[in-house]
């Protein structure tokens, strides 16, 4: 009972929240329609050369009062700025990271069950074979397959390579030639593995550039013979990777030839695939139907997580993608309520300006300024005010964005606006400023030039 | 020029409502020069305001030409006063931040004129009050009677045909007074209708006609003079 009346509650609250939300929009968008109609009425005055004399002669008879708002407005676009530009550094820096390898790429390793299953008992070793790859390759929603042969058992298995004098241990992948497509490699000499190669179990090598400069030292090394452990490969290609001289240090060879020279029989050790344009569902269905596939060959239980072991980075390029969708909301609220405390700052001060010129208003008014003449004029300051100040916090929020993006830190990458979002920030700032300046401007439109007379 | 019959004007004090203009009656001609006389509280500043559309009235009429001015829009007062109306104030209510020339050229800007032409027809205005080397001056750099030349000026420029002038050399030394005095008898001089409100005799004794308010009414010379025993007793 009392939980679902905490529940009832917790929606009332959220409801009127929406709701004051909602008015506050109304209200806002109301103000801001009947500035554009007054805007329309008094456009001259932008080109008044009185009025800019008298905006700046208001602004400059309260020097300390100017410069606090200045500051308010211009921390407020600085922090909202600063925010945004971080937020998209990081979604950047989240990119790259993925770049390493395709974000629509599915893993799949074999490893030990954890459920008995087709009279077999739990921890019973799991291997692929051959045969799983050409199956898996045929099925629907799979674009590129490939598969990993793991040298004497070991995922990273690195083995001596000698080149001439040279010798060093470099990690071997032994690989299907569709492996490519799952790494951000880029040939940059020869080619990479072909069919031919796997087919015909050829001895050949494609080595990272770390290999490349360490074995041969700046020579031409495609069609040359290396010797990895005790077994010659002829080098046909060389990759860089933008993952680093880390990613560099790997030789790939045909997984046909490593099956027949370190005595691997059929066994594949891991399952490589992506899958296009799938979503996550898709994605997770396909996945589902080729673990179905392996568990009714190898008799394990299909539920059984530990059996198998899946990476699918479509769901985890979800998740990130989701999570910083959640920072940048987050960061953008925040931003937007610092500028709106500043804002709300400029509205205050204005209001006190108007109070103050409360008689400067009632001559204007006697003279035969209309209330539009009057509201304009409030208005007007209260936007130049505002985008002074956006413009000065604007400034110092790039400044600061571009000295960071020269840190270069790999979860930072390239944190910028785009013209879009600075002009966005422009048109926001007007807005902001509008607004600052509308209710103390209905003030001011509402004094009784009599009351502002009499006072002397 | 102007004709107010049986105008009535209350103000909410609290809960009870204050009749502070009772049925005023009086119509001033084109080109006259005319004072408005009471004591404080006689509900002269209302009518004032009346007339110079600042303010409404709760009944009657109140003929401005050939236009009743009755609950006009802001807009619509506003461009009345700027088109018909000039005002001088006590305390000259010049802008304080603005020369004496852009004091003088404010009423052209709401009328919509350039900036330059403005400033020309100012400095005419200027001249004409004898200040044209004052031109500009801040108002603080002024006299009294600077200022009030000043308001004159501003006035003007508007070419009304009615000026409501309220205590104009209230805040003036004698000598002073004098000399505003003759510029607004001058101003009327050229056809343009003059209204002060004043409590100074001396001021009254200038214009061609007294209207004397009391209580809110329109009281005629004997009836004035009635309040003050020593004048009374003087009439047979």
């Amino acid at each position: 009972m009392a939980v679902a009346a905490l529940k009832l509650l917790a929606g009332l609250v959220a409801l009127a929240g929406v709701l004051a939300i909602l008015a506050a929009l109304i209200v806002l968008a109301i103000a801001l329609l009947r500035m554009l109609g007054i805007t329309l009425v008094q456009w001259r005055d932008l080109l008044s050369v009185d009025r800019w004399q008298e905006v700046l002669v208001t602004i400059g008879r309260n020097r300390l009062r100017t410069f606090l708002t200045t500051v308010s407005v211009a921390w407020g676009i600085f922090v909202l700025v600063f925010l945004l530009g971080l937020g998209r550094g990081l979604d950047h820096g989240m990119r790259q990271n993925f770049a390493r390898d395709a974000t629509n790429g599915v893993w799949i390793n074999a490893s030990k069950t954890s459920v008995a299953s087709g009279g077999y008992d739990v921890g019973r070793r799991i291997m692929f074979e051959n045969s799983d790859y050409q199956r898996a390759r045929k099925t629907k929603g799979v674009e590129f397959m490939s598969a990993e042969h793991f040298i004497g058992g070991q995922r990273w298995m690195s083995l001596m390579t000698k080149y001439g004098a040279k010798a060093n241990a470099f990690e071997l992948d032994a690989v299907y030639e569709e492996t490519i497509r799952l790494q951000s490699h880029v040939i940059t000499q020869g080619s990479f593995l072909s069919a031919a190669d796997i087919a015909q179990s050829r001895k050949s090598a494609v080595i990272g550039k770390t290999v490349a400069d360490f074995l041969f030292e700046g020579k031409p090394p495609i069609g040359e013979w290396i010797t990895v452990g005790s077994t010659a490969f002829q080098v046909v290609g060389v990759f860089t990777d933008p993952g680093g001289a880390e990613e560099e240090r790997r030789i790939y060879i045909p997984v046909s030839t490593a099956q027949l020279a370190f005595n691997g029989g059929e066994k594949l050790g891991q399952l490589q695939m992506t899958l296009g344009q799938a979503g996550p569902a898709e994605a997770q269905a396909i996945i589902d139907d080729i673990v179905g596939q392996l568990a009714e060959r190898h008799n394990f239980d299909p539920t059984d997580k530990q059996a198998v072991r899946v990476h699918n980075n479509i769901a985890q390029f979800e998740r990130f993608k989701q999570m910083f969708w959640m920072i940048s909301t987050f960061v953008i609220v925040i931003g937007l309520g610092t500028l709106a405390a500043g804002v709300v700052g400029v509205s205050n001060i204005m209001m006190i300006a108007v109070k103050e010129r409360t008689k400067e208003i009632g001559v204007r008014k006697a003279l035969g300024a209309t209330p539009y003449s009057i509201v304009f004029m409030i208005i007007q300051e209260a936007v130049f005010l505002t985008g002074v100040a956006g413009l000065l916090g604007l400034s110092a929020g790039v400044g600061v964005l571009e000295l960071l993006g020269r840190l270069d830190n790999e979860f930072i990458v390239n944190p910028n606006i785009d013209l879009g979002m600075g002009l966005g920030a422009a048109v926001f700032l007007v807005v902001a400023g509008a607004l600052a300046g509308y209710f103390p401007a209905r003030a001011a439109a509402r004094v009784n030039p009599i009351h502002a007379l009499r006072d002397q | 020029m102007l004709r107010l019959s049986k105008v009535n004007k209350y103000y909410q004090v609290g809960t009870h409502s204050l009749h502070v203009l009772r049925d005023v009656d009086f119509e001033v001609a084109d080109g006259e020069f005319v004072a408005i006389m009471g004591a404080s509280g006689s509900g002269k500043s209302t009518l004032l305001n009346i007339l110079g559309i600042l303010d409404d009235y709760d009944s009657g009429e109140y003929w401005l030409g050939d236009t009743v001015i009755n609950k006009l829009s802001e807009s619509k007062a506003a461009s009345y006063r700027n088109r018909f109306i000039g005002f001088v104030f006590q305390s000259f209510n010049l802008l304080p931040f603005k020369t004496a020339l852009e004091n003088v050229a404010l009423p052209l800007y709401y009328q919509g004129v350039t900036r330059r032409k403005r400033n020309q027809i100012a400095a005419q205005y200027l001249e004409r009050v004898g200040l044209r080397d004052w031109a500009d001056h801040l108002p603080s750099e002024m006299s009294g009677g600077q200022k009030q030349r000043v308001a004159i000026a501003r006035a003007l420029i508007g070419k009304p045909r009615l000026i409501l002038a309220d205590e104009p050399t209230g805040a003036l030394d004698s000598e002073t007074s004098k000399q505003i005095m003759d510029l607004l008898s001058e101003i009327n001089a050229t056809g343009i209708t003059v209204l002060i409100v004043t409590h100074d005799p001396e001021v009254a004794s200038r214009t061609q006609r007294t209207i004397r308010l009391r209580d809110g009414k329109v009281v005629n010379a004997l009836e004035a003079s009635a309040s003050h025993p020593g004048i009374a007793a003087a009439v047979p």
